[in-house]
Parts: structure tokens; sequence; C-alpha cells
């Protein structure tokens, strides 16, 4: 029970008729650091203001440490939050803003000067004290916006897109940082973004939410290899959708044929699914692999001959797209020293393991 | 998803839109001066010409007032005979108008401290929450401006008449504050309109209750709106003429009405004295408030 930093229960938020969040049960264990993603108008946002305490529940509970935090004023919960555009006080200098919740934790002069020198120590701008926040950069303002946050010591810490005011390689240097400082402090947080790069880069939990509701919660790896939905598939890097029935089920091999064209594929799948049950057939384009010739691979594996239609370099991959069996697939590759062309023949690998299956309705069976 | 932000309201809108024409008319003159240079006579001579007669025809009163306060002639018209500072001691030495300076500082400074206090918490009210009537309470508390002041006037004594309460110097200051309201109430809105929640909520988020976040946030972040509030209560509640005279009670005469009431008498050059004297108040005071304010605003960078 301790060691559960932030406890959601059924938690639903409406507006009027609106629901903008429905049954969010969720653990946020201490020291780890869990992303809401999602599309905007998901309730990710909406979710993170009622753990803040800046939007009411509507239902439901959330407990912080264990405590119940429903009735609890934001300013009782001992948080640290930083907000997509910062926010620093801009009448305030960089020493006073990140001092400012200090002086509501009876902590000493001496002693408070001493904690922003080290906040400001580990958001590494120790020489700015005294500068105005008009003063600073985007990248300098975001630091000092987390370095506020953290000097309280917050039971967990909340960020809402706190990257996305900034531009593209700073935020890629800031998520490094942002995830250094997390490890650094242990702090439980709670990150808000819409950006499946960024959420797969830093969390060690996913909430994929859609529509007010939690889609699929998982490590990075989980929601992006085993999506549990549709829309987890699809919103997460690039994948084909296979509309198809179900042929035979054996071993955990499960034979599916595709409603469209001619193409047969066995896929390994721990659901439960009927011969003649309608499914949908998940393939991530990398997971599609482009040879000249049939090659061995071990384990069950799933060859079809094809062509080359569209080529899109990208650098380290390319991105091609490929007729086979009366499909348009979507297949990403490393480049290698003998790319293919437009018009090349090719045959397409998939490993059984490699694709999901869903049911009719875009879900997995279990 | 988040509603917390508001659209400006009505009456902020209005506001902003009369700062942007002060603004505008303030450049004006410079940006017609780099217009003069260009080779094209004839039709800009013409304005150049218009221009200048406007201006006489606004300032020279003005002019003539402050030129003949300082005249020694004993009667306060033209010709010019010398100068002198006689008038302002004549000033100085009437009780009189001592005394109706002393009523109108207290009153507009007591006038500026209320008005604008109100005007904050309404002002708070309007843009950061939602309530039912909301629209036509701030309409409301915009109308005074609106309604001729002499149907104020009238329209408060009457309602001071129907419930038997005699005319003081508490009841005008009521007055003055009805009268001002307004436009404090559209300066500061204006301000917070534009100064977005996510700080108060930043602060809120650090430990600071909603006093505290009031004055250690909204409140420093506002300062300049509360600023112009008070100087503009202050000076409506300092030249206010028309309701001043329907709602002071006998003894009472504020400068205005003191004024007034010399005027009915004779031409004094002790008018034309007083007369300087008040534009020196008027004017200088908000140069001397936008001076400090910039100093401040430099200050706390430094």
């Amino acid at each position: 029970m301790t060691d559960i930093a932030v406890r959601l229960t059924d938690v639903e938020k409406h507006y009027g008729s609106f629901q903008a969040v429905t049954d969010m049960t969720l653990d946020i264990p201490e020291g780890s650091f869990v992303t809401l993603l999602g599309p905007s108008g998901c309730g990710k946002t909406t979710t993170l203001r009622m753990i803040a305490g800046l939007e009411s529940i509507s239902a439901g509970e959330i407990a912080i440490k264990g405590r119940r935090v429903n009735e609890i004023p934001i300013h009782k919960r001992n948080l640290g939050v930083v907000f997509q555009n910062y926010a620093l006080f801009p009448h305030m200098t960089v020493a006073d803003n990140v001092a400012f919740g200090l002086k509501y934790r009876k902590v000493g002069k001496a002693d408070a000067r001493e904690k922003v020198r080290r906040a400001l120590q580990i958001v590494r701008l120790p020489h700015l004290e005294d500068r105005m926040p008009s003063q600073l950069s985007g990248g300098q303002q975001q630091r000092i916006a987390l370095a506020r946050a953290i000097v309280v010591e917050p039971d967990v810490l909340l960020l809402d897109e706190p990257l996305s005011a900034l531009d593209a390689n700073l935020r890629e240097e800031m998520r490094l940082e942002l995830k250094r400082i997390q490890r650094e402090l242990g702090i439980a947080t709670v990150f808000v973004t819409h950006d499946q790069g960024e959420a797969l880069a830093m969390s060690d939990k996913v909430v994929v939410m859609s529509n007010g509701r939690m889609e699929q919660v998982g490590t990075p790896e989980d929601v992006y290899n085993r999506p549990a939905s549709h829309f987890v598939a699809d919103f997460l890097g690039n994948s084909n959708f296979l509309a198809g029935r179900v042929e035979t089920v054996e071993q955990g091999l499960v034979t599916v044929v595709l409603t469209q064209g001619d193409l047969r594929l066995t896929i390994a799948s721990g659901g439960r699914f009927k011969p003649g049950e309608l499914v949908q057939v998940v393939v991530r384009a990398e997971r599609i692999s482009l040879g000249r010739e049939p090659e061995p691979l071990a384990g069950p594996l799933n060859t079809v001959p094809g062509v080359i239609t569209t080529v899109d370099y990208q650098g380290l991959n390319a991105r091609y797209f490929v007729e086979a069996g009366g499909h348009r697939l979507q297949v990403i590759n490393p480049i290698d020293r003998n790319p293919f062309r437009d018009g090349d023949r090719v045959m397409l690998h998939l490993r059984a393991e490699d694709a999901v299956i869903l049911d009719e309705t875009g879900r997995v069976h279990h | 998803m988040m509603q917390t932000t508001s659209t400006p309201s009505a009456p902020a809108r209005t506001a902003a839109r009369i700062a942007d024409r002060a603004a505008a008319t303030a450049e004006a003159p410079t940006r017609a001066g780099r217009r003069f240079r260009l080779p094209r006579p004839s039709g800009w001579s013409f304005i150049r010409v218009a221009t200048v007669l406007v201006y006489v025809f606004m300032f020279a009163p003005i002019a003539v007032v402050v030129l003949l306060s300082f005249n020694s002639s004993r009667f306060g018209t033209f010709p010019l005979e010398g100068f002198s500072f006689r008038w302002f001691q004549a000033l100085w030495a009437n009780d009189a108008i001592v005394n109706a300076f002393q009523t109108s500082l207290v009153l507009g400074t007591l006038t500026a401290i209320i008005s604008t206090a109100i005007g904050i918490a309404a002002s708070l009210a309007m843009v950061r929450y939602d309530f039912p009537g909301k629209g036509l309470i701030n309409t409301l508390l915009i109308t005074p401006i609106l309604v001729p002041e002499v149907v104020l006037g009238v329209a408060l004594l009457l309602f001071l008449r129907w419930l038997s309460i005699p005319k003081s110097f508490a009841l005008l200051l009521m007055g003055h504050v009805l009268i001002t309201l307004p436009f404090v109430v559209l300066v500061v809105q204006a301000r917070l309109t534009g100064i977005k929640p996510v700080y108060e909520e930043a602060a809120r988020s650090l430990g600071a209750n909603a006093w505290e976040t009031f004055f250690r946030v909204t409140l420093p972040l506002l300062m300049p709106a509360v600023f112009a509030g008070m100087l503009f209560a202050f000076t409506i509640s300092f030249d206010d003429v028309t309701a001043t005279l329907f709602w002071k009670s006998g003894g009472t005469e504020t400068v205005p009405t003191q004024i007034f009431a010399m005027l009915r008498n004779s031409i004094s050059p002790e008018i034309n004295a007083l007369g300087t004297v008040m534009i020196v108040l008027t004017v200088s005071l908000p140069l001397i408030a936008g001076f400090l304010a910039r100093r401040f605003a430099k200050g706390g960078r430094g």
C-alpha cells in the first residue's frame, strides 16, 4: 500500500452531460514514471488536473500516498506541477520563483537558500538566480519551472506537456534531462503528452487514453508490440490492419484467411479464437522484413511475394508500400547497401509471433 | 476540455479598444511628422494646417488661463500687466478655497482607494469565476458611465430623501465611488483577462492558499491596472461638478463646486490661479505615476 504514490479508483469527470474521463483505475508506484498518452481531448490533461486538484472529481477516488485527496484543496496536496508554458512568475527573480513553495513549508531562510541552490544545481542552471524569467530562453525557463516544482520535495511530480513548447532539438535534450532528474530524485511522476516518442522513451508505464477511457496500460514495449486495441495499434507507430476469418486454431497458432485477396497468415496468439470468427490482424510496419528470396527463419513463418510500389527514404530507414496478395502493405526496414527500388519484386517475411490478432470489435481476446 | 480560461468580457474588450485608440492618437503626431517631409505638399499642408488649428482650439483656452494666472492686473482678463504670484498667494490665504482643496483631496483619495478595492474584487469575480447572472451584473457595473450624470445625481438624491437619510460627506463619497467604479472595473478587467490563470494555478500548486496567491501573484501582476484605475478614479472625482452639486451637503465644497460658486459673483483672477493649480495636479499626477511605474519596472529587473 505504501509503495503506491498515487491511486485512482473508478475516477470520472463530467462537464454537464459530457463525459471527459470514464472509469480511470490506475496505480502509480513510488518512484515510477507514468505517462498518460493520447490525442487531444482524450482526457489525459483532465486526469492530471484532477490529481493536482485543479479540477473537481465527479466520481471515484484519488489517493496520494494512501490519503484520500478528493476534498483536499490543491495547496495542501504537496505536489510539484510543471505547466505547458512553465508559468514562471514574471515579477520574481529565478531564485524567488524557485523559493516560492518553500515559504509554505516552514523552511528557514538559510535553509531555503541552500535548497534553492541545490535545486538549481540539479537542473544544471546554478548561475541564474538573479535573472528575471523574461531574460531566459525557453529551455532555461523549463528547467527553472522544474526546479521550482522539485525543491519542495513533492509526493508526486505532475508534468503537463512540458516539452511541447520547445523546439525539436531542445525537446530531445530535455527529454533525457527530465528522465535523469526523475531517476536521481526517485520521485513518482505523471507525465501527460500526445507525443508517442516521448512516451515510449521516458516511461516505465504508458497509459494510452482515448475518449476519456484507458485503452491500455503497460510498459512501452507492451503497448508498442502488443497493442490491446485497434486504437492503440493505430495511434502508436505504423500498422497494417488486415481483416480476415479464423480458419484453424492449433497449439496457440491461429490461421487466418484474409477477406480480401488470397492470403493466409499463421499468427501466434494466446486468445481463444474459434474457427469462422471474424478477426483483424495487426502487423507493425517494421515487423515485416523484405528480402530478395525466400530465406529460412526460425519458427513458423509467413512468406508472401510482392512488388514495391512506393519508396520513402527516411535516412536510417525506408518506408515502402508493397503490393502483396491483393493488399497494399506498409513496410519499414533499415536501408542496407542495396536498397529496394520501385517495381522491385520482393519476398515479405512475417514471423508468427510478430503480429497481433484482435477480435471483431478491435480488442484483444483473453 | 479545460474550462477555466474565460473569454474577455464585453466591457473588458471595450476598455482594450479605448486603450488602443489612446495609443494610436499618442503615436499620430510623430507619424504625421515623418510624412511632412514627403514631397507632396498640397494635401499634406492642408492636413497640417487643420491639425495645428485643432490643437490651438483645444489648448488655447487652457494656455490663456495659465497665462492670466500670472498676470498682476486686478482683473482676470487681458491685457497683461506684469508677472506676479499674487493670485496664488491670495489663493493660499483664501480659507474657503483651501478647505475646498482639502475636501477634494480627501474625497478623491478615498474614492480612489475604495473604488479600486471594490473594482478589483468585482473584476476577479467577473474574469475568474462563472456564476449565474454574470453578464447582467457586469453590464450593471458599467451602466453608471452610460446614464447621464444629472439623472444619476437626481436619482441618488431622491433615493436618499425617500430613505430620509441626511446628506453627508460619507454619502458624497459613496456617490463618487459609484461614478468612478465603472472606469476602474474596465481597466482592471482588461488587464486581468491578460493574466493567464496558470500563474495562479502554479502558486496554488506550490502551497499558497487563495489569499496568499492573490497577494503574491495576482495583485503584483495587476499593479499597472491598479495604478491606472486609482488615477482614473482620483481625477474623475477631483473634477466632478454635476453629481457633486446634487450630493454635497450644505457646508461642504469641493474645488470645482467652489469655483462654480465663485463664478456666480465675479471672475476673480484667483480662479485662474486655481485653474492652473488644478491643471498642474491632474496632468502631473499621471505623468509622475507613469514615471514611477517605469522606474519600478526597471528597478525590478536590475
